[in-house]
């Protein structure tokens, strides 16, 4: 085996003599997503997305005439593993950057690790705590929970509600959606008075929907989870006759979930990007055409897949790596740190991207718009 | 408590407490035959919806449902001949480890087969929102359906077991294989049908199910084990007693709801009374100490 691999190594040595001088070396970017396991519905559209918008950008060239070179591991939503690759991708693959991984639970494990080898890291994970308090060469590209709790608590305002329920799957997900919830209520004058927090794999919720129906003084229930139990609740809550309307939150943004839930997920209004919402932006909306042809690209690379929000996260995490690699002129790893933290007015699925030297998330809560579904579509919510 | 919500919480029990049963009576069937507690179990349910979901959309309803049964019993006797009948008297230990891999390998291929969306079945009568009205509680016809199908399960799986003669014969393998061996009924035989049974029967369940809880392909870990507990609750081995257990579980978990009970704790519940069963009355509530004392597992 040793003499194989120093064979080898002399081999490339050699090879190198030939071709080192003209040609740059590709660039190594990795990727940790969760391909398999639980979190799948987020990791797969990413890692589907990714790999089509890194063929395409090699397929145009490259940037600044190098290629890059895309090595992606499936971590199937397991923070161990995701560990052990990111020293691997760090350590023997040397990447600048690494996209992903796809949960927050995930993402903060790596932060350290990231931080400490001076790698970027573009994590397509929800949780506010990912980049505040800010860590310098932390990234990420999803739309932030706490900009996603207001969204509904002023959607709330509008309506004159005050009272409302909370509803939260016991992910890492659902359990930071839940405390930007009671953080920010006080701030809009609501009052949370039924807070249940259920397992991610309940099949019924019609329990816990009576329980809280009985409390008359509900004006309003906020479920914040993901798969499948954001159907659940849907369904149970009309099964019981219960008609205050129904906040989700901004995972609820792929259409298979309104084919879930059917019927009942008729006028639930999330927070959204403007993914969902594309076909009925203005022309001149500065999201309209990337989301276009990214709507358009997926569907026609993956067998009409409808393209969703999360692979939108994916998206928007390798063309804005791209992007700051080409403004770098050099994919030297801390040009493009700087060249990222410069970045503004970059237009991507999630919103329109201004990162500066605090604000390592780039958006503002003016990337969501408020949602329903109507006939079995998504639309945009008016009042 | 009004009557009301008192039914509300009593119906939510018993749609949680049908499906504990239907999946602890599939454990029973195999049980009985083979001594072994199949643990693939929660996937044949799984299958079952997720095949008449696929199938729906070629087919009308009814059809799709009796050919995703027909398909998962067959897939249930495949198994059975290629995994386990080949083994030469296995340990009960082994069988159970192979009927674990099964199920791991079943859910992988689930979803590369299905993906990782959530599926459901149309409702078998009415759709998502309706409801129907009794003792002031608003329930979904489903659970009529999911209620009346256990039911009929039940009592012709009884009627099976005392009336045909392959009723019968796999009976006598549950007493006693070597006896039944030696009046020349065919061991092995029992055994594969006793998968086809299981298969089938969770199948049913998947199908009846898919409308209430959604077919996902990895819900048959969860199922596996409510399952497990309300069996071993019930007495291993015993059907009727499985749905006495499974309805008496899910109306503790949904009354656990209505007491205040945090609900993220609901499966510790059905955990704390498996440990406590095992230790008090191993044998089960409705359990035969003696029976359950000949039985090597």
């Amino acid at each position: 085996m040793k003499s194989m691999f120093s064979g080898m190594a002399a081999v490339a040595c050699a090879m190198m003599l030939f071709v080192a001088a003209p040609a740059s070396a590709d660039i190594k970017v990795g990727a940790i997503l969760a391909e398999t396991g639980g979190a799948s519905f987020l990791g797969g559209p990413e890692a589907r997305t990714i790999r089509m918008q890194v063929e395409e950008i090699n397929a145009a060239g490259g940037i600044n005439g190098e290629k890059i070179d895309l090595v992606v591991k499936d971590s199937a939503a397991n923070p161990q593993k995701a560990i052990s690759f990111a020293k691997q991708l760090i350590e023997e693959e040397k990447v600048i950057a690494i996209l992903g991984p796809s949960t927050s639970g995930e993402s903060m494990k790596l932060k350290a690790i990231c931080e400490k080898s001076q790698t970027i890291l573009m994590s397509c994970g929800a949780a506010e705590v990912i980049v505040n308090p800010v860590a310098k060469w932390v990234f990420k590209t999803p739309q932030t929970d706490s900009f996603a709790a207001q969204k509904i608590f002023m959607t709330m305002n509008d309506l004159g509600i005050t009272k409302i329920a909370i509803l939260a799957g016991n992910t890492g997900f659902g359990k930071a959606g839940r405390s930007q919830l009671k953080k920010y209520a006080p701030q809009f004058h609501i009052t949370i008075l039924e807070d249940e927090v259920y397992d991610k794999k309940a099949t019924d919720l019609s329990a816990v929907v009576a329980k809280i129906k009985a409390n008359k003084d509900v004006q309003a229930v906020v479920n914040w989870s993901i798969v499948p139990a954001q159907a659940i609740v849907a369904k149970n809550m009309r099964q019981a006759g219960w008609a205050v309307p129904l906040f989700q939150s901004h995972g609820f943004g792929n259409v298979k979930y309104i084919e879930a839930a059917g019927e009942a997920a008729e006028g639930i209004i999330f927070p959204s990007g403007r993914l969902l919402a594309a076909d009925v932006l203005a022309t001149s909306h500065p999201q309209k055409a990337v989301l276009g042809k990214y709507i358009a690209d997926y569907m026609a690379k993956y067998d009409g897949e409808q393209a969703s929000t999360f692979g939108g996260h994916g998206f928007d995490a390798i063309m804005i790596l791209a992007k700051a690699i080409e403004n770098a002129g050099s994919s030297d790893k801390a040009k493009v740190r700087d060249a990222i933290e410069n970045l503004s007015n970059h237009a991507g699925t999630g919103g329109v991207y201004n990162f500066s030297a605090t604000d390592h998330n780039g958006l503002g809560i003016d990337a969501f718009e408020m949602m329903t579904v109507k006939n079995g579509k998504f639309v945009l919510y008016t009042k | 408590m009004p009557l009301e919500l008192f039914s509300q919480y009593l119906f939510a029990g018993i749609t949680y407490g049908i499906i504990y049963a239907i999946v602890a009576i599939g454990f029973n069937i195999i049980y009985n035959t083979t001594g072994i507690i199949n643990f693939a179990q929660g996937e044949f349910v799984m299958l079952g919806g997720m095949i008449s979901i696929s199938l729906n959309s070629l087919m009308p309803l009814p059809l799709a449902i009796v050919c995703a049964v027909f398909i998962t019993m067959l897939f249930g006797g495949l198994l059975e001949i290629v995994f386990i009948r080949w083994l030469e008297s296995p340990s009960v230990l082994r069988m159970i480890i192979i009927t674990i891999g099964l199920s791991i390998v079943i859910r992988e291929v689930a979803l590369h087969i299905w993906g990782d969306g959530v599926r459901a079945l149309p409702y078998f009568t009415g759709n998502v929102v309706s409801s129907v009205q009794i003792l002031g509680a608003s329930i979904s016809p489903q659970v009529l359906w999911a209620l009346a199908v256990c039911s009929i399960m039940v009592l012709m799986l009884s009627l099976f077991f005392k009336f045909t003669s392959l009723g019968r014969e796999m009976q006598a393998c549950a007493s006693n294989r070597l006896a039944a061996t030696l009046c020349g009924i065919n061991a092995r035989n029992m055994v594969t049908f006793s998968f086809m049974l299981s298969a089938a029967i969770g199948a049913v369940a998947g199908c009846v199910v898919s409308p209430i809880t959604s077919t996902q392909y990895d819900m048959g870990t969860g199922l596996a084990i409510k399952g497990f507990t309300v069996a071993v609750l019930g007495g291993l081995g015993n059907s009727m007693a499985a749905v006495a257990a499974g309805l008496l579980l899910g109306i503790i978990e949904a009354f656990s709801v209505g007491v205040g009970f945090p609900l993220v704790f609901q499966d510790a519940i059905a955990i704390s009374i498996l440990l406590v069963i095992l230790f008090v009355r191993p044998h089960g509530l409705f359990g035969n100490k003696e029976a359950a004392g000949l039985k090597e597992f």
